[in-house]
């Protein structure tokens, strides 16, 4: 297993030669055809997202936060790397591995860790738990069905393009959902639709405890992009420049209502499906440990430093900050009350 | 009050037209809903009409169909869809249970989901056991869904007009004996009007048993009711409740109060169906008004096939025969 992954890994390279020629002018930062802010916003949302889960599994070990947990660590830089593309307008399907998205949407840190605590000033009123936010105030729902958010995103798609203007659908999704029936139906309708939605897949090789090999009958998912005439791309997930890039071209496309456009990430998730299962049965502590080695929270920081976008002062500025909201928001949430019984019946 | 007669499917037709030319937000959605008219012609013309961005024919994917008005509702709009046959509701369950009924509340009132899922009931037609089966009571099991039964094109008309304005998703039920046209004419006003959900229409008023029927069972029940006072004597009260989900309790406790017998008549399949549950509702709040057990007349619980159908749907025989049982016993 090991020995499929390291190659699944290899292959990447291919994908995105480290040679790539890339333009300087003065408008652009060191070795990067991309603005500063952008690259900065980047670095703080893959910062935000692994301080955030770690603190949440913290809290899980400790008894102190209700229901389960599905950690995205190790999976950042998919999210921080399609961040800068995303409008408040446009519409964002998550996944149940979701909690991600809807912070980098806009959903203040304050409700949505008082979501996940269970409580009224959660930002569904404590209903939803991590799995099933939806912050309407910027458009951003999930699912904790499989599969479920390809067609809710058709509908989207189908109101962006009555309504007019540039508005998109962002519909992320995992390797194993492409497996569910709502994939075919709903990218054949996006496509014979010419629908603005990106679809973007994070591949991080696991359907819950299942590897993808034993249930795919392809590896890359990007393929069955061709049976719906779409366009597609495979980039390294665990650098989020490959997916910004990828998915700005996606975003493009859509925004000039060209259709719609599957962008595969190749990432990993360090944890099990949930917090706690048994991943040691399905995968190799090898296997996880040469993922980590292309860490987006060291690789990515390494070359900001390198090129001179970060210093090691801005680091430190960034992290604090980021940290210190997220003191905030755990005060604000374990002094919050939970929902009365008069609650249950609110919004009947 | 100007008054034109219309027929069942006409009824239903000119509710869409009215409702979409008051709101552009209106959409159907379906397969065969456009071009090809609907397969029973009921969307015929609508498609020229309001064109192809409003009435969309889409491949043959239910769960997509009904998972993307789910998307359309929360975006805003009001889809209208089309489920072919009844069973094939069976293909849209995740978008509609676990999504469109659970979304305004979960999410703590941030969006709303009014969407309507126009199904066929195909029962009579030797169309076997995946088109013609009614199933009624799933929907209202689930919290939070409308549940539409019309027996008349004045019900039709008026209550799909209700629910193509409700925030709720609504399962809107047409029978396939209502399509023909001169069968089912009906008086309704010539100017605009709705009937709001959970009115039980009386539809006989009677003193001696109260059978309480939806759909087809309608008439089967009023014909019976004719025969019954004819031939017996015996008075029969017919309530149509028009929506099972939300039940119109009250018309129907007071019905059984005054006559103390209670028959529901359906074609959903009889165990824990449509009838067991208004059973159960009129066991636990007016027992003590009851002078005899209640009377469930529904589909035999056997699969249905190409051929069966004169076994094991309930008919007017049936209507009468528990009616005797509960009065003459």
């Amino acid at each position: 297993m090991l020995e499929f992954k390291l190659l699944a890994m290899k292959k990447l390279n291919n994908y995105h030669p480290k040679s790539k020629v890339r333009v300087k002018n003065k408008n652009l930062i060191g070795g990067f055809n991309m603005e500063k802010e952008i690259l900065i916003k980047i670095y703080q949302n893959i910062v935000l997202l692994r301080k955030l889960d770690e603190k949440l599994i913290e809290l899980f070990t400790a008894g102190k936060l209700p229901g389960w947990i599905h950690p995205y660590v190790g999976q950042e830089a998919v999210v921080a790397g399609i961040s800068p593309h995303v409008r408040k307008e446009d519409f964002f399907c998550a996944t149940h591995r979701g909690r991600a998205f809807h912070v980098v949407k806009g959903t203040p840190l304050r409700s949505f860790v008082a979501e996940l605590l269970g409580k009224k000033t959660g930002v569904n009123k404590g209903r939803a738990g991590e799995m099933h936010i939806t912050n309407w105030e910027v458009y951003s729902t999930s699912s904790g069905i499989v599969g479920a958010t390809f067609p809710m995103a058709v509908g989207f798609g189908l109101a962006c393009k009555l309504e007019g203007g540039d508005r998109i659908v962002f519909c992320t999704f995992g390797d194993g959902a492409s497996n569910r029936g709502t994939f075919h139906e709903s990218l054949n309708m996006a496509s014979v639709w010419k629908l603005p939605i990106v679809f973007i897949c994070e591949n991080n090789l696991y359907a819950q405890f299942t590897p993808s090999r034993l249930t795919t009958a392809v590896s890359d998912i990007a393929q069955r992009a061709s049976a719906y005439n779409m366009p597609s791309k495979i980039v390294d997930g665990m650098d989020p420049i490959a997916v910004y890039e990828a998915v700005g071209e996606a975003v493009e496309r859509a925004r000039k209502r060209e259709g719609p456009t599957l962008v595969e990430c190749k990432t990993y998730r360090y944890h099990g499906h949930f917090y706690g299962d048994k991943w040691e049965t399905y995968r190799s502590p090898e296997e996880v440990e040469a993922w980590k080695k292309r860490d987006p929270t060291v690789t990515f920081k390494e070359r900001l430093l390198k090129e001179g976008v970060l210093t090691e002062s801005l680091v430190k500025e960034i992290e604090g900050r980021i940290d210190s909201q997220i003191e905030d928001a755990l005060k604000f949430a374990f002094e919050s009350p939970e929902p009365s019984l008069e609650d249950i019946y609110e919004d009947l | 009050m100007a008054k034109k007669t219309i027929a069942y499917i006409d009824a239903i037709r000119e509710a869409l037209r009215e409702e979409m030319a008051r709101d552009p937000k209106v959409i159907i959605m379906g397969e065969d809903v456009g071009l090809g008219q609907g397969a029973f012609t009921v969307t015929k013309g609508l498609y020229q009409e309001f064109g192809k961005d409003r009435v969309i024919d889409t491949p043959i994917s239910e769960e997509s169909i009904i998972g993307a008005c789910v998307g359309l509702a929360m975006a805003g709009f009001r889809p209208v869809a089309e489920i072919m046959f009844n069973p094939f509701m069976a293909l849209v369950m995740d978008p509609l249970i676990n999504h469109a009924a659970c979304y305004r509340y979960v999410s703590g009132g941030q969006v709303k989901v009014p969407m309507v899922i126009r199904t066929l009931v195909c029962q009579g037609r030797g169309a076997g056991h995946d088109h013609a089966p009614f199933y009624a009571s799933w929907f209202m099991h689930i919290p939070c869904l409308r549940v539409i039964v019309p027996s008349t094109p004045y019900d039709a008309k008026g209550l799909l007009k209700t629910a193509i304005r409700d925030d709720y998703p609504c399962i809107f039920y047409e029978h396939i004996d209502f399509y023909p046209r001169k069968p089912n004419l009906g008086e309704i006003p010539e100017e605009e009007y709705l009937i709001p959900f959970g009115e039980a229409d009386i539809k006989r008023e009677g003193s001696d048993v109260t059978v309480v029927a939806i759909l087809t069972g309608v008439k089967a029940s009023l014909s019976a009711a004719e025969k019954l006072e004819k031939e017996e004597g015996i008075s029969v009260e017919v309530i149509d409740p028009r929506t099972l989900a939300p039940l119109d309790k009250q018309t129907i406790l007071n019905s059984v109060k005054k006559t103390g017998r209670l028959v529901v008549v359906e074609t959903d399949f009889k165990t824990a169906g449509v009838g067991a549950e208004i059973a159960a509702m009129v066991v636990e709040e007016a027992l003590e008004y009851l002078d005899a057990p209640v009377k469930r007349v529904a589909t035999k619980d056997i699969p249905i096939s190409f051929t069966n159908e004169k076994y094991i749907l309930p008919d007017e025989q049936a209507i009468v025969k528990a009616v005797k049982e509960l009065v003459l016993k």
